[in-house]
């Protein structure tokens, strides 16, 4: 049995994958019996190119410490090319976020496959040391971005707001 | 109201070891919109099924979470169960509480609370999840099979057999692949052209076989149950329907010295030409790069001399569009060529063994093609260089293979097996020969594999070196093989008259590209992926094609003729059904905020995206919007995230319930 050691401070890290590549490689790290810091929060996509940049920001804005994204290398995308949309929007993100002063540090971008358990608990080691060191993310917990949520469009009034243009 | 049911499973004891299972039971259970939770020994087991159904119907459940293992393992199980009682399947999720937390971290304190976390994520996801209607779509009972080597040849006549039309496509001017070169097999010594040309003849009669060779994947579209393949057909100069294979056209064409690749560059062809005397079909093709016609407009020999008038220079390539419900890829290989190094390729070259440079330095399928009583030499074992008979042999096994350093860290699988056989051939044709073998170690499982191994060695007198050769140079008209003798731990040095690479086997050039047109995933050597490596072995990831042969990996004949049979069996499971389910998974249009400016379009891999006019009553145009098609959409989701107006959405993975994920942490 390890040594567990405390800290001061244990980070929130969420980390968005897509269900092919990355997920399962998480699904190889448990069934070889890695072992990894518990930060984590793994949330299932289909693609990478499904993921939306807002997610990024909520999920900061959550009180996520680090964010992880991660998909099928380039030219293996189970959906032919969904991860070279990602990855050219990601590529933009990352510029915006370092404008608005972001540390991106917090946020990890990577390819990791189905065959990579151990690159999966290196990365989530990695973020989470990292993280752990720069301590919590303060910078968006209060902005409140919930009328842009797409989500909100399902209210009865905006619903009818809609309908009737 | 929701009125959700959560169950967590102690995996035996690999959940309820490192997870407090009655803590995240009793925590969960006080989340709003759970009805009900409670945790069980196994879960997926029949049991535990039941228990399920029960509460559904006992506790009037709306939604369900199972937590236990990786959804990528009994997502299944658990909808269907909860099909079963009456619940829309999709009503179902799974949180993965053992892959993703017991496994993964041994502090029971920790893994609990990750463990009530993760659970309490998709139980706010769940709240959000709609039925989903199932989406049935028609099935084309038709089958395209890529490549006609043993593997495509094997899998079109057993679906061809079983009823079902098959179009067989093969990049060559005839089918047949790597197994018509071949001389004799292990571990039989069966001659492979007298096992292999009948099962040709077999594909060429067969009423149900449409066969194009020499011919290419220029594009698939669909999904399964209904891809478009565009064929295209290359233009062979030949009309097939009025050339009767006479062969006159070949004896009279002026170019005679065009090295032939089928016997491995030994033997000499015509420009117009057909690879073998027993090539399926027996037309001729004109090999436009030498015809002297195509290169410089004068000759026209070939056509003056045909009777029939079917050699046709005007041809040009076609572009055939094949509906087909299923595939079969059984492309198949090629070996290392150590010749020249690829370019901007990861593997390098074994300049140190002289091939290329010395003649009577050859690799093994040079071998079976000098061994073959088709072959160039009839069947003689001669040199390339003066044309004797070489009384020392030396034959090199693991070149290329197996050498990480060199980009190729696999065994080839085969090599051990046919170097046998090669000394065994030697040694029948030449028998005041000696044959000498470089091996790392033998590896001979099958079925009489070893028996035919020690053969070789107890009654063919071959001598194996263990170790590997560092250095070889030619020396007048030998070639001197140095190496260590690691068994004996000498240096050994043999002047050969011959050397034998056994080099690695490799997938065929462009297997990337194809997988590309074919949307299937391949390894980093480029050999395609199965969906599991032990339980899906002939399925790719993308539902409807699958995998025949050494396309997948190095595989020799017995397995690829098992492997194409399997494959065959799949196509015939697929075709047993007239309509197929798929996942719902699929993009839907918001049409009143949708702007019209399609970058969804833009983005989808797919092409499923098409434009929809909207019109008011009096049939004005309003404006137009896109409309994702539920049969080809692949269910990536880029379009959703895409969308500026955010009028696309991904059924199963809406905004909605992301950021119900994303706010319950
Ligand atoms: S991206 Fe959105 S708004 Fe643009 S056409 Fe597609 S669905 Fe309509
Ligand atoms: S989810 Fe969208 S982008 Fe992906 S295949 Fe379907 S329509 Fe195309």
């Amino acid at each position: 049995m390890h040594h567990k050691e405390k800290h001061a401070f244990e980070p929130k890290i969420i980390a968005f994958v897509c269900t092919w590549c990355t997920y399962a490689g998480a699904d190889l790290a448990g069934t070889s019996r890695m072992q990894y810091p518990a930060n984590v929060r793994v949330l299932k996509f289909p693609c990478t190119g499904r993921i939306d940049p807002v997610f990024i920001l909520k999920a900061f804005q959550q009180g996520a410490d680090g964010v992880l994204v991660s998909g099928c290398h380039p030219g293996d995308c189970h959906y032919i090319a969904g991860n070279f949309h990602a990855r050219r929007r990601f590529a933009a993100f990352r510029k915006l976020l370092e404008f608005v002063g972001v540390d991106l540090g917090r946020l990890q971008f990577s390819w990791v496959s189905a065959a990579e358990g151990g690159k999966w608990v290196e990365m989530v080691t990695d973020l989470t040391e990292r993280v752990r060191g720069m301590g919590p993310m303060r910078e968006f917990k209060e902005l409140g971005l919930e009328e842009q949520w797409s989500g909100a469009i399902d209210t009865p009034e905006l619903r009818e707001a809609y309908d009737s243009i | 109201m929701s009125r959700i049911g959560v169950f967590i499973c102690h995996c035996g004891e690999n959940i309820s070891r490192t997870v407090d299972v009655e803590r995240v039971a009793a925590q969960v259970g006080t989340l709003p919109g759970v009805a009900f939770s409670t945790d069980y020994k196994y879960m997926c087991s029949d049991p535990g099924q039941g228990l399920l159904k029960k509460a559904i119907q006992e506790q009037r459940l709306s939604h369900v979470v199972v937590a236990a293992c990786s959804p990528r393992m009994h997502e299944k199980t658990f909808r269907k169960a909860v099909e079963s009682a009456g619940l829309n399947p999709f009503l179902c999720e799974m949180a993965n509480i053992r892959e993703h937390c017991s496994w993964v971290h041994e502090d029971r304190d920790e893994a609990t609370a990750k463990a009530i976390e993760i659970v309490g994520m998709m139980v706010e996801r769940v709240k959000k999840n709609r039925v989903l209607p199932t989406i049935t779509v028609p099935v084309t009972k038709r089958s395209l099979v890529i490549g006609g080597g043993i593997a495509g040849i094997q899998a079109a006549l057993d679906i061809a057999d079983a009823g079902h039309e098959v179009v067989l496509v093969e990049r060559e001017p005839s089918i047949g692949g790597h197994m018509a070169q071949l001389s004799e097999t292990f571990p039989t010594l069966d001659c492979s052209q007298c096992i292999m040309t009948p099962k040709m003849v077999d594909v060429a009669n067969h009423p149900r076989i449409k066969l194009y060779t020499y011919a290419e994947i220029e594009h698939v579209e669909g999904y399964i149950g209904n891809f478009q393949v565009t064929v295209r057909k290359k233009a062979r100069s030949v009309d097939e329907d009025k050339c009767t294979g006479c062969g006159v056209c070949m004896t009279k064409c002026p170019v005679k010295k065009i090295p032939n690749k089928f016997d491995q560059n030994l033997g000499m062809r015509p420009a117009i030409y057909v690879p073998f005397p027993q090539a399926v079909p027996n037309t001729p093709v004109i090999d436009r790069e030498n015809c002297t016609k195509f290169k410089t407009g004068k000759c026209g020999v070939c056509q003056k001399v045909c009777g029939p008038g079917a050699v046709d220079y005007e041809q040009e390539d076609q572009l055939i569009v094949e509906p087909v419900g299923a595939i079969v890829v059984a492309t198949g290989f090629d070996l290392y060529s150590i010749e020249e190094k690829p370019k901007g390729s990861a593997i390098k070259g074994y300049g140190e063994f002289g091939h290329g440079k010395i003649p009577d330095v050859i690799d093994g399928m040079t071998f079976e093609r000098l061994a073959s009583a088709s072959g160039p030499t009839g069947g003689k074992i001669l040199r390339p260089s003066d044309g004797r008979e070489p009384k020392q042999i030396v034959f090199i096994q693991c070149v290329g293979s197996r050498a990480r350093e060199k980009g190729i860290s696999y065994c080839s699988k085969i090599c051990c097996m046919y170097t046998a056989k090669h000394t065994m051939l030697y040694h029948h044709k030449v028998h005041d020969g000696q044959a000498y073998v470089f091996f790392m170690d033998a590896r001979t499982p099958g079925k009489s594999y070893d028996e035919f191994w020690r053969r070789s060695i107890e009654e063919e007198e071959a001598v194996y070196i263990r170790g590997m050769v560092s250095r070889l140079y030619q020396k007048g008209n030998k070639i001197v093989v140095m190496g260590s003798d690691i068994a004996v731990g000498v240096q050994v040095e043999i002047e050969a008259d011959m050397v034998v690479l056994a080099t690695a086997v490799q997938p065929q050039k462009g297997a990337d590209t194809l997988a590309q047109k074919l949307g299937i995933s391949y390894d980093k050597y480029h050999f395609y992926s199965e969906a599991h490596a032990k339980l899906r072995p002939v399925e790719c990831a993308t539902a409807g094609i699958y995998l025949a042969g050494a396309c997948q990996g190095p595989k020799d004949i017995p397995d690829t003729v098992s492997q194409a049979s399997a494959a065959a069996a799949k196509v015939m499971t697929l075709f047993a059904k007239d309509k197929l389910e798929r996942e719902p998974i699929v993009a839907r249009v918001r049409e009143a905020g949708c702007v019209g400016c399609f970058y969804c379009q833009k983005v989808c891999p797919y092409g499923a995206v098409e434009e929809k006019e909207i019109r008011d009553r009096q049939g004005n145009l309003v404006k137009v919007v896109a409309y994702v098609n539920p049969g080809v959409c692949g269910g990536c989701g880029t379009c959703q995230a895409t969308c500026p107006s955010k009028s696309v959405e991904l059924d199963g993975y809406t905004d909605e319930q992301i950021v119900a994920m994303i706010e319950s942490l």
